[in-house]
């Protein structure tokens, strides 16, 4: 066997798994979006742009999962990075795999048992009724876009968090004490070293956050009582209450063209940022 | 991109070189690999690796049953897997829709579940649904059912599903917070949503009783697929959107801790909110509403069929049924059951409802649940 045989035979699996998984169920989510309903629901083939000509119905879903993405990733950032920079950066060696395995722990339990954990700590018997008895009173929590987005930073923090933390976590410490030894205060290092050489684990928690937050339908669910409604959810109406395979496959394939040229603007953005940093280190 | 967190193909290569030179254990290089748990999940899910006990007559070690929640007795299962060795895998749905969904995608795994009586029409045209074989139901005595209850398991002479529990769609409301008047029909329900229970009520997810009672407000037909009628049913329920707790047809929990007061609620529920907490009345509205019955099936390509029968036949036994009615407060259509089942049960206005309430309801329509319509509404009344 030559090399060169051994590699294709090597790609092989990975090969036929990306063809099976992947490139297979999204052709027929493309073919099922030109289709019809049938009369009981379910699919009937046909080629039709009707399907595409209805999607402004389900405009409020795209609105709000375009919304209510981008501020649950910035949460999380806001809240996962000085928590990996505690972990990375402050934490003596010896605590940092406890911690970073209770960071992981609340994945071991279904995000789904969690979810209705929430539920009962957002409802009227938890934190209202624990702010009644401090004296705020009418405050309601659960089943509001408020809940929704705790409960999205809440899931989503750990994958935030381990980019964030890898990418402190190589940063080369003796650059902090060269800045500091050129007069640099703390901020201004933060600000000039350490932001900066962890912008890749930045980029890649938002990334996995984002994306997975765009297919979200659970936590909206659960939390926003059916009355926050992302293009997951309209997903799961289409598919499991009105049958409507056709119209659903539509806006599955305009939720994945939409986070494509998200993403691709979003890694352009991002490629450039770094660009511009390397010229700026030359000079 | 950076590998962040996983192990590299290098790495891993390493590893393994160690550990094949015996320089690192197993467990360490499971452990760096992540093989360790890869294996540990595979293991766990194999079934066949599970102990599991002999009985004489094998009717695998299974049967999977699709219901509905807050619907049945769980000791009733347990006495099942002691007696056949098999466990009762419990599916919990929130629509008839979701049921058909499922089914209609295929492949399931189902061995029972339980169709409401106007979606039996539904499943026997798209074929998805078997016809029963009676002989395997020693327990099924048609004779003892109230016919109104029993008819829609019967589709062109062929029966296809036995009839488990009939009730009625209303709504629960807290009259701790009714200001001393009594909510009597969907007008006030809907009317009251948007004044003094603003922010506490909860709507069913599930188009047929949320369209349906919404119908009711103008004095339309339940079922109505009139789309002017429904015009009007899509205009009130967005109007009520913003006063709304919750869409969803779980709602006990949210009764119970308080933060709802009000809710469309089904005969059963209804019983057990008012059981543990009497200030939760459980009403008819005065315009109507829904009557239903539900029922035992089997799904065609039930993996475990016989076990299938095996737990309908013991679900069918008058004993078990009555403890079942106990658990959850829903009534049955069997003289058998009710001859086991005490007199205030059978006399609790929840359960039956007065004749005058009782007349003006109706069973659900077939065309409801195939409508594209009421299901486009419904959607658009959850994104507005």
């Amino acid at each position: 066997m030559t090399q060169r045989e051994r590699n294709w035979l090597l790609v092989a699996p990975a090969g036929a798994w990306f063809l099976v998984m992947l490139v297979l169920p999204l052709s027929v989510v493309f073919v099922f979006s030109f289709g019809e309903r049938g009369p009981a629901g379910g699919y009937v083939p046909a080629f039709t742009f009707e399907q595409y000509a209805n999607l402004p119905a389900r405009l409020t879903a795209f609105k709000n999962t375009l919304i209510l993405a981008p501020l649950g990733t910035l949460a999380a950032l806001l809240i996962a990075y000085p928590l990996a920079y505690q972990l990375a950066v402050r934490t003596d060696p010896k605590w940092k795999t406890i911690l970073l395995v209770l960071v992981i722990v609340p994945f071991w339990t279904s995000i789904l048992i969690r979810s209705y954990a929430w539920i009962f700590i957002l409802g009227g018997r938890g934190l209202p009724a624990l702010l009644e008895a401090i004296g705020i009173e009418g405050v309601r929590l659960i089943y509001t876009p408020f809940a929704v987005t705790v409960g999205i930073v809440y899931g989503y923090l750990p994958l935030m968090v381990f980019p964030i933390y890898v990418a402190l976590d190589r940063l080369d410490k003796r650059l902090l004490e060269a800045s500091s030894d050129l007069g640099a205060r703390p901020l201004r290092t933060f600000l000039q070293v350490t932001l900066p050489l962890s912008i890749p684990g930045v980029a890649t928690g938002c990334l996995l956050v984002f994306i997975l937050l765009m297919g979200e339908f659970l936590i909206p669910a659960l939390l926003g009582g059916g009355k926050v409604f992302f293009v997951g959810n309209a997903l799961v109406d289409l598919f499991l209450q009105s049958r409507n395979w056709a119209f659903g496959s539509a806006v599955a394939f305009t939720l994945i063209v939409i986070m494509l040229i998200t993403v691709t603007i979003y890694m352009r953005l991002i490629a450039r940022l770094r660009v511009g940093r390397d010229d700026a280190q030359i000079m | 991109m950076k590998d962040n967190g996983h192990i590299s193909k290098r790495r891993f290569m390493e590893e393994l070189r160690r550990y094949q030179k015996g320089s690192v254990t197993r467990r360490h290089f499971l452990g760096v690999t992540g093989l360790g748990t890869a294996t540990a999940v595979l293991g766990a899910a194999v079934p066949g690796l599970r102990p599991r006990p002999a009985f004489a007559q094998d009717i695998g070690d299974r049967v999977v049953l699709a219901t509905w929640p807050n619907y049945h007795d769980a000791a009733n299962f347990d006495a099942f897997t002691d007696a056949t060795g098999a466990f009762v895998q419990v599916n919990v749905f929130g629509s008839n829709e979701e049921m058909l969904a499922k089914l209609q995608a295929g492949g399931s795994g189902w061995d029972v579940f339980v169709p409401t009586n106007y979606t039996i029409t539904t499943y026997v045209g798209e074929d998805l649904i078997e016809p029963l074989d009676v002989s395997k139901l020693p327990n099924y005595d048609p004779a003892a059912f109230d016919p109104r209850f029993a008819d829609a398991g019967t589709v062109d002479g062929t029966l296809y599903a036995v009839p488990k529990n009939w009730g009625t769609t209303g709504f629960a409301v807290n009259t701790a917070h009714d200001g001393g008047t009594a909510l009597t029909s969907w007008k006030d329900f809907f009317d009251r949503t948007k004044t003094d229970f603003s922010g506490r009520t909860m709507v069913h997810d599930y188009q047929l009783t949320t369209i349906g009672n919404a119908l009711k407000y103008f004095g339309y037909s339940f079922n109505s697929v009139d789309p002017a009628e429904l015009a009007e049913a899509e205009k009130l329920l967005i109007e009520v959107k913003p006063h709304l707790f919750a869409i969803s047809s779980d709602y006990q929990p949210a009764m119970r801790s308080g933060d709802a007061w009000l809710t469309m609620c089904w005969t059963g529920d209804g019983k057990q909110l008012n059981a543990d907490m009497p200030e939760i009345a459980y009403v008819l509205g005065r315009e109507g509403g829904e009557i239903w019955s539900d029922y035992y099936a089997i799904p065609k390509g039930a993996p475990h069929r016989e076990a299938a029968y095996a737990l309908i036949n013991h679900m069918l036994d008058p004993e078990v049924n009555a403890r079942e009615v106990l658990a959850h407060g829903y009534p049955v259509a069997d003289a058998n059951t009710n001859a086991l089942l005490p007199e205030e049960i059978l006399n609790d206005p929840i359960l039956y409802p007065a004749q005058d309430l009782l007349d003006a309801l109706e069973f659900g329509a077939a065309a409801t649940l195939t409508d594209p319509n009421r299901a486009e509404l419904l959607a658009r009344f959850k994104s507005a």
